[in-house]
């Protein structure tokens, strides 16, 4: 087996993880403090990539580009919440769901009257273009690197946020027993507003790392909102700690699947069957994870403990 | 009202509860919707307005499916969110063979018979069903409307992998469906099929809803405790009605297969699904006659506005976010209170 191939691709597993987490963290918070089911956490995820697209473009730099779409993003966020999101947290789920299937299209519909229909490419600066040695000779792109770092620390950030700051304990709480920390006198609509602005601006950071790579495009949005609904179920809904496990677990899976089941597949069966199969197997393969982990285990890897 | 009621919910729920209430406004207006679906597309015929022949034939296949999916969702509960696979998998079982006929393989399927078309859609849509019923049923709330979701788009990508049918470019068949006796490639012989299946379909879970099958599904969703309490088991019905929901869109997505004669992954992907349950709240859930109301509001709007502007989807999305917070009980709980105050 190829040895450099399978270390790259193995990072680019951990890219993609690293990625899906930042856009998981808010949805898994949202859900997690505010039992709200958001749809549209995609569309806010695809908004990071688009302003910091225009922007990039504009001023000819990416760094300031995503310095100046980060509040922006934040800004979006926040006009999101005190719109619609607010009016929510009374309801049940299925009307979460169809609220914000609905905010799906209007703010699908808001980008594509105020940006141009085929979407942006970002231009990337010099020193994030090329590629640098890995260990044994192997070669990586620099830019994939500077994503993994980036999301990792990040991540690292929430962590230390969690469990280490009064925030982050009130977040644990809200997550526990909602009602008991309103109870208590804390300003519940602040904790929430944040919460809601700080998931948006990470998953619109999410979508500017990746624009520069896969184009900001209108469907970026949905495409990966049932992945990463995939990933806060099987990681367990509310858990920090959960999303990451599960975002890593399944960014390798789907990546390693992709490369490495058409080879498996030939195996055991004819070249020809592995083929047609392998493709379909392996974009099903995250799906049937889920299904194993629910069968399993129905309240996810990591559930935070309630009351 | 009385206990019975109140445990029931059979107060709120006037369609479900009384089946021989005898005539009321309600039984008037269903009549009239099903007088107005009879005699519309053999007008539009007989004035030369195809366009509207078509209208009506995908109002009648949509509406087959919108019942099949209150089956669970109004009656029993079950916020599916991957209802629009089953209508995928339909079409695709009119497309497939019928590929397999014009371009030869997979002989043992390889035929143009309706018949055999209608039974792969059911049979493999019933399946479908069990299997991923067995797992979801097991979450409930939103893990259960997430978990739906995900299989619809395990479906999704499924297809959209399948570079011999077609792929992403969708899959175009040049013949319909083959029944002795009659062509569905006649409009008003498709019409006529559809919505005699549509009166079938109404017909199927208005028995279904107010039998014993119909009042555990829907104790269930009121308090599942007692009725385990009670020693029966909620998990078999509610996998025998998602079983039967999916095969009901199956059939529905068999005939939109033929209606449009060209299948394409679009149709399973998880925003129809949306769709399929925006037309079935918005026209009322907890009534039979709601998701008729719901499909044809929704082919309405998605008619006038895309005509006035081209990013319709911003006052469709507006609407349905309005409708969500004002609106409860659907068009069919407005019209009820309304009825309710001049009868």
């Amino acid at each position: 087996m190829d040895y450099s191939l399978f270390v790259i691709q193995t990072l680019n597993g951990l890219q993609l993880g690293v990625l899906l987490f930042l856009v998981a963290a808010g949805l898994t918070l949202t859900f997690g403090i505010m039992d709200l089911v958001n749809l549209a956490h995609g569309s806010l995820y695809m908004l990071g990539a688009f302003f910091c697209a225009v922007l990039t473009i504009s001023t000819g730099s990416f760094l300031i580009g995503v310095a100046l779409a980060l509040p922006l993003t934040a800004l979006a966020g926040f006009v999101v919440e005190f719109v619609v999101i607010r009016h929510l947290y009374s309801k049940d789920h299925l009307d979460h769901v169809l609220a914000t299937f609905g905010l799906i299209l209007v703010i699908d519909s808001l980008a594509q009257m105020a940006f141009r229909p085929e979407g942006y490419s970002v231009p990337l600066p010099e020193f994030l273009r090329g590629q640098v040695t890995l260990f044994s000779g192997i070669v990586f792109p620099t830019f994939r690197v500077a994503i993994i770092a980036t999301g990792l620390l990040l991540a690292a950030a929430l962590y230390v946020l969690v469990t280490h700051t009064r925030l982050g304990m009130l977040i644990r709480a809200g997550a526990s027993n909602r009602t008991m920390v309103s109870a208590l006198g804390v300003n519940i609509a602040a904790l929430f507003s944040g919460v809601f602005v700080l998931g948006a601006t990470i998953a619109g950071l999410a979508g500017m790392m990746i624009a520069p790579i896969t184009e900001a495009s209108y469907s970026m949005g949905n495409d990966i909102i049932i992945v990463t609904f995939v990933i806060i179920i099987v990681g367990g809904i509310g858990s920090m700690k959960g999303a990451f496990v599960a975002a890593i677990l399944i960014g390798l899976i789907d990546t390693m699947g992709r490369s490495y089941l058409d080879d498996i597949f030939k195996l055991i069966m004819s070249a020809e069957y592995a083929e047609t199969a392998a493709p379909a197997v392996s974009a099903m393969l995250v799906y049937i994870l889920m299904a194993i982990v629910l069968a399993v285990r129905p309240q996810g890897l990591f559930p935070p403990k309630t009351r | 009202m009385t206990m019975a009621q109140e445990a029931t919910g059979t107060d709120r729920n006037p369609a479900l509860a009384h089946p021989d209430r005898g005539w009321t406004v309600h039984s008037t207006f269903n009549s009239i919707i099903l007088l107005a679906l009879a005699a519309g597309a053999p007008v539009a015929m007989y004035i030369g307005a195809t366009f509207w022949v078509d209208i009506f034939t995908r109002l009648v296949i949509l509406s087959i499916a919108a019942t099949g999916l209150n089956l669970i969702l109004g009656c029993g509960g079950m916020v599916s969110f991957g209802h629009a696979a089953f209508i995928g998998l339909g079409a695709y079982a009119a497309g497939i063979p019928t590929y397999h006929v014009l371009y030869g393989g997979f002989e043992a399927i390889a035929t143009t018979s309706g018949f055999v078309h209608l039974a792969i859609a059911v049979v493999v849509c019933a399946v479908f069903a069990f299997l991923t019923g067995a797992i979801c049923l097991r979450t409930k709330g939103v893990y259960f409307i997430m978990i739906t979701m995900a299989f619809g788009q395990m479906v999704f990508f499924a297809f959209v992998s399948m570079e011999t049918y077609g792929g992403d470019d969708g899959l175009t068949i040049d013949t319909r469906s083959e029944f002795p006796l009659i062509s569905l490639d006649k409009p008003l012989v498709l019409y006529a099929v559809c919505f005699i299946s549509l009166l079938a379909t109404l017909y199927l879970v208005h028995r279904l809803t107010n039998s014993r099958f119909g009042m555990v599904l829907q104790a269930a969703k009121q308090n599942e405790e007692r009725v385990r309490a009670l020693g029966v088991n909620a998990y078999l019905y509610r996998l025998t009605a998602y079983v039967i929901s999916g095969a009901i869109c199956g059939y529905a997505g068999f005939l939109l297969g033929n209606f449009t004669t060209f299948i394409s992954p679009e149709m399973m992907d998880w925003t129809r699904s949306g769709e399929l349950m925006f037309m079935v709240i918005l026209g009322g859930a907890a009534y039979l006659f709601g998701p008729i109301v719901g499909v044809a509001v929704f082919l309405v709007l998605e008619q006038t506005l895309s005509g006035v502007m081209v990013h319709w989807h911003l006052p469709f999305g507006i609407l349905l976010i309005l409708t969500v917070l004002f609106v409860k009980g659907g068009l069919s709980g407005l019209f009820d209170r309304w009825a309710g105050k001049h009868e």
